[in-house]
Order: C-alpha cells, then structure tokens, then sequence
C-alpha cells in the first residue's frame, strides 16, 4: 500500500491506496464522488475527465498515487451543493445539451478546460477540434457545442472559473 | 493491472539507482501508453520509477543552433511554446496533432521515443530532423536509437533526459491519422537541413519508423512536390490491417510526402 495525501475539490485528502489503484477508481470508490464515469476505459472517451492541478486529463489513465502531492477537481468540486451551477452546467442545462448524460461530467470538464486555454468567445469549429478526446453516443454534439459557446462567455462574467 | 511497487525519485541519478537495483522496473512519466499496457497486463513490470517530479526534465531551451526539449515535456507544452514555434514550427504542430488536449496534457516525449510505437508522431520528427537523443549515460543519434517494432538502443537502466534537434532550413509533418484512435495510419516528416534532406515516415513500416531514401535522394536536386512524381514507393515491408492495406499506405506516403513538400515550401 503507498500513502497518498492530496487536494480534492478543495478538501485535503489522505489515504492508503494500493499503487495500481487509477485515479478514477479512487475517486469514485473510495471518496465515493461518482460523478466521474468510467466510459472506455482506453483514454478515448472523456468521460473520466477531471483537472489535475487545473488542467483536464483522463483520470482512467492516470495512477491514484501519481496525484500524491497535487490538486484535483471533479465535476462536484464545480459548485456547492445547493448553490447556483457552475456557467457551463447551467449552459449545459439551458440548452439541452445532453441527453442521457453519461458524457456530461466529463464533457464539462473538458470545456471548462477549453475556455482556459482559448478564451471565453469560442467559435463552432474550434469547440468541435477541443472535444476530440470526448464521445457522446446520444446527441450527434449539436447541443453540446452550443452549450459549450454559451458557457464560455457566461464564464467571463462570473466569480467560478 | 498487476502489483507493483511505486518510486517517485528526485533526481535523474536516482531513477537510474532504482532501475539497477530493481529488476525489470520500468520508467514512467505521462503514463499514457505504459498505463493501458499494464491493464491490458502485456505489461507487468514489479516497480514503476515515476520520472514526472524530477525538476528541470522538461525544460524546452534554445543552445545554440538545437533546439533541446527535455525528456518529460509533454505534448501541450512542446505545442505550446514559444521557442519550439519559433525554431522548428513543424515540431511544434506535431505535437499538437498527438491524441487529444487531454492525452497532450499527460503525454511526454521521452515516453513516446522509448516506447517507439510503429504509429507513434516523433520518432518521425526525430529521425527526419537528424535528432540526438541524449541519456544519463550518452548520446545516441537518431539512426542508431530506433531499432524497429517498439524496440530502442536503450539499455534496461537507460533514461533519457533531453532531445536536441539541429535547426532544419525548412520542414513539415502530415499525417493521416486513424479517426477512432488518432494514431498515424502514416505520418510523413519532411526536412531539408543544411546538408542533406530527409523524408521519414511512422505508422507505415513494420519495423517501425524508416526513411524513404528514393524521395530523399530526388529532393536533394530539387526540394519540391514535382520532383518526386512518378517515383513508387514499394508496398513491401508496410503494414497491412483493417485499417489500410499495404499498397494504400505505400501510396499515402507518396501523397502525403508531396503535402508535406508543399507546406515546407509555403512557410518560406
């Protein structure tokens, strides 16, 4: 077992971990925030997508112990519970943009991630381009683009990042 | 995913340490192809020697006329920065086509090379661009590193700390990627250095990257699309899968070659 002390949503975490656990595993089993789904489980799909130290990776193809030291957010670290939504799950809301929603936590992720890199005005195709690493198999991705456009900018005007 | 026992050194003399002391240990840093190997368990190595906390091994820097990227810059950080953009433009949007934003945030280029995926996107740059791959014990040059099918001149307690790429006139990556993967189902790297040209080509060969000596040979007179029409690359020795036949990627290299000629000669 590897001793592993890490920042999760905020919350300082510690643990005993066997060194293959992933990090999606010891989210969801041992912090039990389910919200990160395991989809492929190849590094294709997006939807174990969280932050590691602010920047979106595969939590399926990263090992629990390699997070030692460093800061993770999920899909539930993005707004208190009861609390207004995150822009762009209100976006996301808003606009339909899912529909069974196994994708969505980590399609989020993702476009959160997005906005980081590219700014809040976001065109069509540069959204489509930025969610390569992400599959949804309900919405042919109409929707989502669109949410994703209109959570950019409703970002720029709010205190979440 | 089998036990294994996990090491986080601090220095690069300490990971070569832990990788003499344990044998088969294997060396990780991105994780992203070592990680579903070992899901996969093709892999089974008894130690993981985590290279991602050693400070300064991913720093990218001009030193003199190299271009020097550290073994674990990943693939965001070499697509993003400014001094690869400035000095080999074409490695820079290599990096930018490997997997996707989040794959490009775990994956580094150490890993890639010592890996050596037949489809993976730099061994290509490197061979193409005449690349010395520099370790904690040598350096070795391009030619004699890459020794076929996921296969290295690396020694068992070799690591590799920098990649120094010499400064081509000009040069340019396509590839073809496989839609469902983002693998090259043939990725041709073009460069016309100071003293010879080369055409390097991934995804195609069955041992691995290799160079297309036919092309390099014409482009040495003229550095142009039109000076390789008509010359045939053979089918032979390139893979054949359900992704494309053998005579189809023989003839992606030919197509992709002359886009690549024309986008080096685009940039001037």
């Amino acid at each position: 077992m590897a001793k592993i002390s890490l920042i999760v949503n905020g919350n300082p975490v510690t643990a005993n971990v066997d060194p293959r656990t992933l990090l999606v595993q010891f989210l969801r089993e041992n912090l039990h925030l389910t919200g990160t789904h395991v989809g492929c489980d190849t590094s294709q799909c997006g939807a174990c997508v969280v932050h590691l130290d602010g920047k979106a990776v595969k939590s399926c193809t990263t090992l629990a112990v390699m997070a030692d030291g460093h800061e993770v957010k999920t899909i539930e670290g993005l707004a208190a519970d009861g609390a207004p939504l995150h822009p762009m799950q209100e976006a996301f809301r808003e606009h339909h943009g899912l529909q069974c929603g196994f994708c969505t936590p980590g399609m989020i992720m993702t476009a959160i991630d997005i906005v980081h890199r590219k700014g809040h005005e976001l065109d069509d195709h540069t959204i489509r381009e930025e969610l390569e690493g992400n599959l949804c198999r309900c919405t042919g991705y109409q929707n989502i683009v669109t949410s994703i456009s209109a959570g950019a900018k409703a970002m720029a005007k709010s205190d979440l990042a | 995913m089998y036990e294994f026992k996990y090491h986080r050194p601090g220095t690069v003399r300490q990971a070569a340490n832990l990788l003499v002391k344990n044998e088969d240990a294997k060396v990780i840093a991105g994780g992203h192809t070592l990680i579903p190997v070992m899901k996969q368990r093709l892999a089974s190595p008894p130690h993981l020697v985590d290279l991602s906390h050693i400070e300064g091994l991913n720093t990218i820097e001009m030193k003199g006329r190299s271009l020097v990227i550290g073994a674990t810059a990943r693939h965001a950080e070499v697509a993003g920065s400014a001094i690869v953009g400035e000095a080999i433009p074409a490695l820079a949007n290599l990096a930018s086509q490997i997997g996707d934003p989040a794959v490009r945030h775990k994956g580094t280029i150490g890993g890639s090379l010592a890996n050596n995926d037949p489809t993976a996107d730099y061994p290509a740059a490197v061979l193409a661009l005449g690349a010395t791959i520099v370790t904690n014990k040598r350096r070795l040059k391009a030619e004699e590193y890459f020794q076929g099918l996921f296969s290295t001149a690396l020694e068992a307690d070799e690591i590799i700390t920098k990649v120094m790429f010499p400064l081509p006139k000009k040069a340019a990556y396509i590839k073809f990627r496989n839609q469902a993967s983002r693998y090259a189902l043939v990725g041709v790297f073009v460069a016309r250095r100071p003293s010879d040209v080369r055409v390097a080509v991934t995804g195609a060969g069955s041992e691995g990257v290799f160079r297309v000596e036919a092309f390099e040979e014409a482009l040495k007179k003229r550095f142009a699309s039109k000076a390789i029409e008509g010359i045939e690359v053979p089918a032979e020795g390139l893979n054949s899968d359900i992704h494309g036949s053998a005579e189809y990627r023989a003839h992606l290299i030919g197509v992709l070659t002359r886009r690549a000629l024309d986008a080096a000669n685009a940039k001037g």
